[in-house]
């Protein structure tokens, strides 16, 4: 049709989004953000039987600086909430966070004085994942959605739009409070 | 705060306080304090009591004082502890409030004052021995008056094979007592513990300041009368109150 | 560096210096004076260099800790608060994860103090504590086999924290077998377990015990003779018995300083006394020592899990009494763990009784006599004490537990403060600190 018809053998075409996307997904440097419970689950992850090293994830890097991603395995303290949003105002964009377990999420079993519900009060969470301890195959399952998602994000322009609808969206969106009939 | 009462210990007699002032400890009566009411047959905290026994009032008390024999090594160590304080002038009735047997363990209940010199006493005697304290662990018991704070150590003796425990109660309104981290350096973070969750104040204590929550935080959260913090969770129309303020039983 | 030199007088035998210790002194302080290297580093709480969430303020000079403090509470989860609005029962679904390496010793420790309450030490069956004490010592190994593996990743060896990890899947993969889960598992229960054995676990344990028996030579010829390792551990982390027993050190610290202080053979618990193992020692108060005692252990309790299935003989795994055994029979279902349908279909249709006791027990509880208890076992890390304060309810009135995480941690200023920055890894690494325990 256009230019690639003229193009000779050995091109590949793609977008630059696209290949920014798939770029990214296929290196990942997750921080070492491990708390309690479910950082054991994550260091199992990367070691061998379940080996992170096969989707290019085994190095956990030290230092955030360093890292695009913040798996927050386990509950967050109050005490412990303003070091996590540091930790994650030190990470360089484009940057995702996965909540791993329940603890993280929501605040689990433990609705008290001690724990933040939720660890969305402090940072924007890509990826929820259930589970007290997540086994390794959910986490790497949930790895694998988040790279899904990564590989598709949208970069400049594109992205600053695809924020605003987003936006926009959970502004309608119905608050669960409010939402009636079965619990699924 | 003891040492410098401790030259005629003998000249203070033994609580004998006005029960009207609200900082002093309270006197103990012949059984174990009581420290709940039960009301009606489950102790439903909220809603009524569909039993027919919605009536009925029972008072909770924990065990109170034994009477010797205690049985085993608790005669020994009993004995020896109070032949020891009386060495050191200090009548063992003075600090020793009473002892308590319950299931297979010995509890000293001691007047807060006397509590670093008992304590080094148990830890030195080479026939008491109890060489590792195994931290402290506070009480709250807000219904039993003049003694709502209690601080419960229990010491270990490696070189006997023993377990006995100290109890030691401060009012509410004067809540200080003398810190064993001098006896039982070990007690340092403990004590740092128990005064976090319980605003137990120990003093001689060489840094005494939050441990567990952040400097600036308000309260001390295991106090009873520190609530859970729960928040209700919502889902899709349904609302689950937080676990303390659920219909419960007791 | 001062080339002053010492004092000299001439006598009639020639000249005579004189040389006193105040020299030394002098020196030292003159050169802390010229040079400000005096810096305070703040490691952590998110360091992947400490045990989870555990902030070390180091205040060095050059490449020496003159002063170390521990910055403690980031993970506080308020589990002894939560336990006092829960049923005595629901209890151990929050002690286990409290130290969550070793939450077979939470949840022990915790039954036998709720059973210490109620009297009933003695009514629980046999069965269910061969298998706690089965569990337990399982439990053993996989904690000392994250402490080796982690203790070698902060050394920089992955190799070692590969093998712990490889060599815990097999323990993990046995709990799953028991308990439906990997980790957290309260499966332990006041008055006895959650449910049996299921079938082929025995098979399994004595396969895992197998394997594991030679998987474990492994970590003595990959650390144990190797120069660089003991390199790093030999001589770091010092606390020798005076130091333990006033910092009221337990578990390997205490053990490595040639006191074999065991509450299994000293305060036996869940019939102990009648296993046969060794508590190992050794007399060189170092991280080296505790890391050879974490060793051999792991080989003790192999074998004390070997004489658990010896002992295993058909029986209950609940004390009878009605009134404290949960009525529920569980099963496995596609959706996990929970209630058995035959025995939800037989309650709701055949007994009208049978399910309005089910319904009390499960809302309600049962009650305890209003008292206090404690019980201490012997974790992997030290000993764990419970103290239990009941008022007489169907919830705890007060639960705290004394976690040996908590109490060897307070050791570390003592093993750290002269020695090096890069030593104060492995000392803490040694004391095994586990942040859950910790903080609770």
């Amino acid at each position: 049709m256009g230019l690639e018809e003229k193009l000779p053998s050995g091109f590949l075409l793609t977008t630059v989004e696209q290949a920014a996307g798939w770029v990214r997904k296929s290196s990942m440097f997750p921080a070492t953000f491990g708390l309690a419970c479910c950082a054991i689950e994550m260091m199992t992850t990367g070691a061998g039987r379940y080996d992170l090293a096969r989707f290019g994830m085994e190095v956990f890097r030290g230092s955030p600086r360093q890292a695009d991603l913040m798996i927050v395995a386990g509950r967050v303290s109050q005490k412990m909430a303003p070091v996590l949003r540091q930790v994650y105002d030190q990470m360089p964009n484009p940057k995702w966070v996965i909540s791993m377990g329940v603890c993280a999420s929501s605040g689990g079993m433990f609705n008290n004085y001690a724990i933040v519900q939720g660890v969305d009060h402090i940072v924007p969470v890509d990826i929820y994942l259930p589970g007290c301890p997540p086994r390794p195959e959910m986490l790497m399952d949930a790895i694998l959605k988040l790279h899904e998602k990564v590989r598709t994000s949208k970069l400049g322009v594109n992205a600053e739009e695809a924020a605003r609808e987003a936006e926009e969206a959970a502004l309608k969106a119905l608050p669960t409070i409010e939402m009636k009939g079965l619990l699924r | 705060m003891s040492d410098a009462k401790e030259p005629d210990p003998r000249s203070e007699p033994n609580p004998e306080k006005d029960l009207s002032a609200s900082n002093l400890p309270g006197q103990r009566g012949d059984h174990g304090e009581e420290i709940r009411v039960q009301r009606g047959m489950f102790g439903a905290n909220n809603g009524g009591d569909t039993s027919g026994y919605g009536g009925l009032v029972r008072p909770v008390r924990l065990p109170g004082p034994s009477s010797r024999p205690y049985g085993g090594w608790f005669d020994e160590v009993a004995d020896e502890l109070e032949g020891a304080l009386e060495e050191q002038g200090l009548l063992p009735q003075n600090a020793i409030e009473r002892t308590v047997v319950d299931r297979g363990e010995l509890t000293f209940h001691i007047e807060r004052e006397h509590l670093p010199r008992v304590a080094r006493t148990l830890r030195d005697d080479p026939a008491l021995r109890f060489e590792l304290c195994t931290g402290v662990s506070g009480v709250h018991y807000p219904n039993d008056k003049g003694r709502e704070l209690h601080a419960v150590y229990h010491l270990r003796s490696i070189t006997h094979n023993r377990l006995i425990r100290l109890e030691v109660s401060t009012p509410d309104g004067d809540r200080r007592i003398p810190s064993l981290v001098s006896v039982y350096p070990t007690n340092d973070w403990h004590e740092r513990e128990t005064y976090d969750f319980f605003g137990i104040v120990f003093d001689g204590h060489p840094a005494l300041t939050r441990i567990m929550m952040p400097d600036d935080w308000q309260g001390h959260p295991q106090r009873k009368d520190y609530s859970l913090g729960g928040i209700p969770v919502e889902y899709k129309g349904a609302q689950i109150p937080a676990p303390d303020q659920r219909r419960s039983y007791s | 560096m001062s080339t002053q030199s010492a004092t000299a007088r001439e006598t009639t035998e020639g000249k005579v210096y004189t040389v006193t210790g105040g020299d030394w002194d002098e020196v030292v302080e003159a050169a802390a004076k010229a040079d400000d290297e005096r810096i305070v580093v703040n490691m952590g709480p998110q360091h992947p260099s400490t045990h989870g969430v555990l902030r070390l303020i180091l205040e060095i000079e050059g490449e020496t800790v003159t002063e170390a403090r521990c910055g403690i509470g980031y993970l506080h989860t308020g589990i002894e608060k939560n336990l006092e609005y829960r049923t005595w029962t629901q209890g151990t679904t929050f002690v286990t994860r409290m130290d969550y390496l070793t939450s077979f010793f939470n949840e022990t420790a915790y039954c036998l103090a709720v059973e210490k309450l109620l009297g009933i030490e003695d009514q629980v069956p046999d069965r269910a504590t061969i298998i706690r004490v089965l569990l337990m010592e399982l439990n053993r190994l996989s904690s000392h086999l994250v402490c080796i593996a982690t203790g070698g990743m902060e050394l920089g060896s992955t190799t070692i924290m590969i093998y712990g990890f490889r060599d815990r899947e097999i323990i993990l993969d046995l709990y799953e077998l028991i308990t439906g889960l990997r980790m957290n598992h309260a499966f332990i229960r006041p008055g006895g377990l959650a449910q049996d054995l299921p079938p082929g676990a025995v098979d399994q344990i004595r396969e895992a015990v197998k394997k594991l028996r030679k998987n474990l030579p492994e970590y003595d010829k990959l650390a144990t003779g190797n120069p660089i390792f003991k390199a790093r551990m030999e001589g770091i982390g010092h606390l020798d018995l005076a130091g333990c027993m006033a910092l009221g050190a337990t578990g390997p610290i205490l053990r490595s300083t040639g006191l074999p202080h065991d509450l299994r053979k000293t305060q036996p618990y869940c019939g102990y006394e009648t296993y046969d193992f060794e508590v190992p020692t050794a007399d060189t108060c170092d991280s080296y020592g505790r890391f050879l005692i974490r060793l051999e252990e792991m080989r003790q309790s192999l074998h004390i899990v070997e004489q658990c299935l010896d002992r295993l003989k058909p029986g209950p795994v609940m004390v009878a009494d009605k009134k404290i055994a949960w009525p529920a029979q569980l099963a496995l279902g596609p959706d996990g763990l929970g209630n058995s349908l035959d025995h939800i279909r037989k309650i709701m249709g055949t007994s009208m009784e049978a399910l309005i006791h089910h319904f009390k027990l499960v809302t309600e509880g049962f009650r305890v006599p209003p008292g206090q208890a404690y019980t201490a076992v012997e974790s992997p890390k030290g000993e764990l004490g419970v103290h239990v304060v009941s008022d007489g309810g169907t919830r705890p009135y007060r639960v705290h537990f004394r976690d040996p995480s908590f109490t060897n941690l307070q050791a570390m200023a003592a093993m750290c403060e002269g020695g090096q920055v890069a030593d104060v890894i492995v000392a803490v690494a040694s004391i095994d600190p586990v942040m859950g325990g910790v903080d609770r």
